[in-house]
């Protein structure tokens, strides 16, 4: 992609839909920070302005811009190039979420009931800067590739069609049930899952803390093992995170430079992917008689850049009995890390405000979002539990009658 | 994913159209890559404010007849543009969107410079002046906002001045405004907006203006009123308790965004798909109609439908695509209206009659579309891709995007059902 910031015609429509700028005046602004600034940058890096932090990198810039500009790409590329080169530990340790996942998970019973605690809070408030108001995701015992490779992956085998899974830090480290939940799904629809071997983080949070050399390690090496784990990508590769599909598609490409081509387009979401076989009618659902919800459906900012919301929304429609709201179209304010920054709590909070509102409004039985990063933050500022649309699908359907249906037990 | 009706363009004449298809029950698809020209609206729809020598039109409806053949207007006739005419203001009440003046004559706008031009209908808070005096009042106090740079006080108490009257331009602020004072590129008209819609500053502010009158009979405001409360900008003029116009500012415009996320809003509260973001991939035409659509983000998910219609705007919206040597349409490739001669495209002097503006695409006696000659049976254009007028020099284009799309609509309702 392009250097494309030439294409502006200063309409100032990015402005209107940026989260940031109505809560934090410091912000100079999508249009501003991203191709006005360039043009200065582009001449010197000391017309750098560090405020550019500020970005939440939820990509709605770009989804408003009639002219195609890739501006959020701009912002994040040039906080790698020009902004301050060395990392505060705090941002490394929110970002390096392999390393820090790794060793949660081992002293789960410890680590959670720690990062829960007022005292280690407040320390980690005043030392490192992460707001102590903030509610930390809670660590599994068990990472979801254990459980996989102790109970699952021997009997991939028997189905007839194969699919491999991302899964990401989110499921190994924090919440395997949502990765059960997709093994379940796609088995009773006659797809095998494995595994990517060495999968790591996509790198999202490398990106947005402006660790452009770590990323880009991880960019590269993701690439290669999902072209392996895909045959060179014939498989489909799925995964359960709006974000994790979004990085791997399209910022590696446009922000770190590197080729996914023979990937890219096998690279989905299992909502999409799920949406598509029913649609082409070579799967069959079959739902549990009798079920009923309420749902508030939020779509993650990533997934409206992806523009696969529509994809949740119309699988969650097919389920009889469930009694789906769209939200408005708003950032909920955590952005993956950013939230967890003391320096951005409350415009975080600020940001989420009328998603918030309205949810309370609507009052569902819980929340429907793509996103992890979404969930924490919804689960820690509204009374209600979020579910990915996996999760709710895996709730609903009748697996065994499903299976039946698509010809295999 | 299958709908019955797919339209690519989410501006003035794709919502229009979809709105006017859901609500005679066809589901309908919107693909807008990024957001409309309504954001840069003045507030003021126009239907047909000059004739071709540049008189000002007071009767719209009696000035069709001399338009050139093959104009949109001409298209669709007299008779059906007559009763679409009266439909347009109930069209918009219904998605909550106030238009005032009387729909069978032209007003009047005073502009962001101080100028008056023609106009037809305009949102809530503007008003038609019914004669090209548009007398504000006699002693004007024109408001000046600190630090916002996109409304040009001196220009508009010029223009007013010209015009008889005897202006007075007066700073007002207030504090909640110093944040984005202090933000050298975010002093927006939508910024400000924002901060006005939360009620206490809307009132402190206006209370602040009322402060400072020393008699004047009127009030002009830069229109950065109601993004979201469309009530803002009247509870405003009452607290000031004199007469208060407010004159439309340079980009973003407050009531064009108002307008566009009330009409996306009405269109998908009656059921529509909106997909923002996206973009149509070049698309095929088999055997005079069109299948289905790719787009960049569905992948190898295709929309399907028993229609398209193709209202993605001009040259801005990438609806024409221009290169050195010719107009093209990008998606499906079709027949262009544009001059042979390439030095015809533009007149050096930037105020004359720019021929580029109106190059389009050609479209039969119903709006299908036309390729290689041939019209295509289930596609159609409405808005400005559709070539044969100039909306600029004839100050047509909110009029033609309504009507056209209205048309369009009510073909497909009746051909393809």
């Amino acid at each position: 992609m392009n250097e494309n910031f030439e294409q502006c015609l200063k309409c100032t429509v990015c402005t209107v839909y940026c989260p940031v700028v109505p809560v934090n005046t410091d912000f100079p602004g999508p249009k501003q920070a991203g191709p006005d600034g360039e043009r200065y940058r582009l001449k010197a890096g000391l017309f750098y302005d560090d405020t550019l932090k500020y970005c939440l990198n939820c990509k709605r810039c770009e989804v408003a811009c009639p002219s195609g500009i890739l501006i959020g790409d701009i912002i994040q590329k040039a906080k790698m190039k020009y902004g301050p080169q060395k990392t505060k530990l705090r941002d490394a340790m929110l970002a390096e979420t392999d390393f820090m996942g790794s060793v949660a998970t081992v002293f789960a019973p410890i680590a959670n009931p720690v990062l829960a605690a007022r005292p280690v809070k407040a320390v980690m408030d005043s030392v490192l800067k992460i707001d102590h108001r903030r509610t930390f995701p809670k660590y599994s015992g068990q990472k979801f590739v254990t459980w996989f490779r102790k109970n699952m992956a021997a009997g991939q085998e028997k189905y007839p069609k194969k699919a491999v899974y991302f899964h990401g830090c989110y499921v190994n480290y924090n919440y395997p049930a949502l990765g059960k939940d997709l093994v379940a799904v796609m088995n009773a629809l006659g797809y095998g899952i494995s595994l990517i071997d060495g999968e790591k983080c996509c790198g999202t949070a490398l990106i947005a803390n402006a660790m452009g050399k770590r990323a880009l390690r991880q960019a590269r090496h993701n690439v290669k093992a999902i072209e392996s784990a895909s045959d060179a990508g014939r498989l489909p590769v799925i995964s359960t995170s709006s974000t994790c599909s979004f990085t791997i598609r399209d910022e590696y490409p446009h922000v770190l430079g590197v080729d996914n081509g023979k990937i890219r387009e096998n690279v989905s979401l299992a909502v999409k992917f799920i949406y598509s076989l029913v649609e082409n009618g070579e799967v069959k659902l079959v739902f549990k008689p009798g079920y009923r919800s309420k749902v508030a459906y939020h779509a993650p900012c990533h997934m409206e850049k992806l523009g696969w919301n529509i994809f949740s929304e119309e699988l969650l429609k097919m389920i009889p009995g469930l009694d789906l709201t769209v939200l408005d179209s708003n950032c909920c304010g955590i952005a993956g890390t950013y939230g967890f920054k003391k320096e951005n709590y409350e415009k975080s909070q600020a940001i989420g405000k009328p998603l918030f509102d309205q949810i309370g409004k609507v009052a569902p039985d819980f929340i429907a979002c793509d996103c992890e990063t979404c969930k924490w933050q919804l689960e820690m500022s509204t009374p209600y539990k979020v579910k990915n649309p996996v999760t709710i699908l895996a709730e609903a359907l009748d697996l065994d009658a499903t299976a039946k249906a698509n010809n295999h037990q | 994913m299958k709908f019955d009706v797919v339209i690519i363009g989410g501006g003035l004449a794709g919502l229009t159209c979809g709105i006017s298809l859901q609500r005679k029950g066809r589901r309908c698809a919107i693909v807008s890559a990024g957001q409309s020209a309504l954001h840069f609206s003045s507030g003021y729809f126009d239907f047909l404010d000059r004739t071709a020598d540049g008189k000002a039109v007071e009767n719209p409806l009696d000035a069709v007849s001399a338009l050139p053949e093959g104009h949109p207007y001409r298209k669709i006739g007299v008779e059906d543009l007559e009763r679409y005419m009266g439909e347009v203001k109930p069209l918009f009440a219904g998605c909550g969107i106030e238009l005032k003046g009387d729909w069978s004559r032209n007003c009047y706008r005073i502009t962001p410079v101080g100028g008056v031009c023609p106009s037809w209908l305009c949102l809530g808070e503007f008003t038609p002046f019914t004669t090209a005096q548009a007398e504000v009042g006699r002693n004007v106090m024109v408001v000046n906002i600190p630090g916002y740079m996109d409304f040009n006080a001196r220009f508009v108490a010029a223009g007013l001045e010209k015009r008889g009257a005897a202006c007075r331009i007066v700073d007002v602020t207030v504090d909640e405004l110093s944040g984005l004072r202090a933000n050298p590129s975010e002093m927006r008209s939508s910024n400000i907006a924002r901060l006005m819609d939360s009620g206490h500053v809307a009132v402190r502010f206006a209370e602040a203006v009322r402060m400072k009158l020393s008699g004047e009979d009127a009030v002009v405001l830069p229109a950065v009123f109601g993004l979201k409360d469309s009530s803002v900008p009247q509870k405003v003029a009452e607290i000031i308790g004199v007469r208060t116009e407010y004159v439309a500012t340079m980009t973003p415009s407050v009531p064009g965004i108002r307008t566009q996320m009330r009409l996306r809003a009405a269109f998908e509260r009656l059921g529509g798909t909106y997909i923002l973001g996206d973009t149509v991939m070049p698309s095929e035409i088999r055997d005079g109609r069109v299948v289905c659509l790719s787009t960049v983000n569905f992948g190898n998910e295709k929309l399907y439908a028993d229609a398209f219609v193709l209202a993605a705007g001009s040259f801005f919206s990438n609806g024409l695509a221009a290169s050195r040597e010719c107009v093209t349409e990008p998606v499906f490739g079709l027949d262009v209206h544009a001059a042979d001669d390439r030095s015809k495209w533009g007149d050096m002097d930037f105020f004359k009659r720019q021929e580029y503006i109106g190059f389009g695409v050609k479209s039969d006696a119903d709006f299908h579309a036309v390729k290689d000659g041939v019209s295509v049976s289930n596609l159609y254009v409405a808005g400005s891709v559709a070539g044969g007028y100039n909306p600029i020099a004839e100050g047509s284009g909110a009029g033609t995007a309504i009507m056209s799309a209205m048309s369009v609509a009510e073909h497909i309702i009746s051909k393809i059902g």
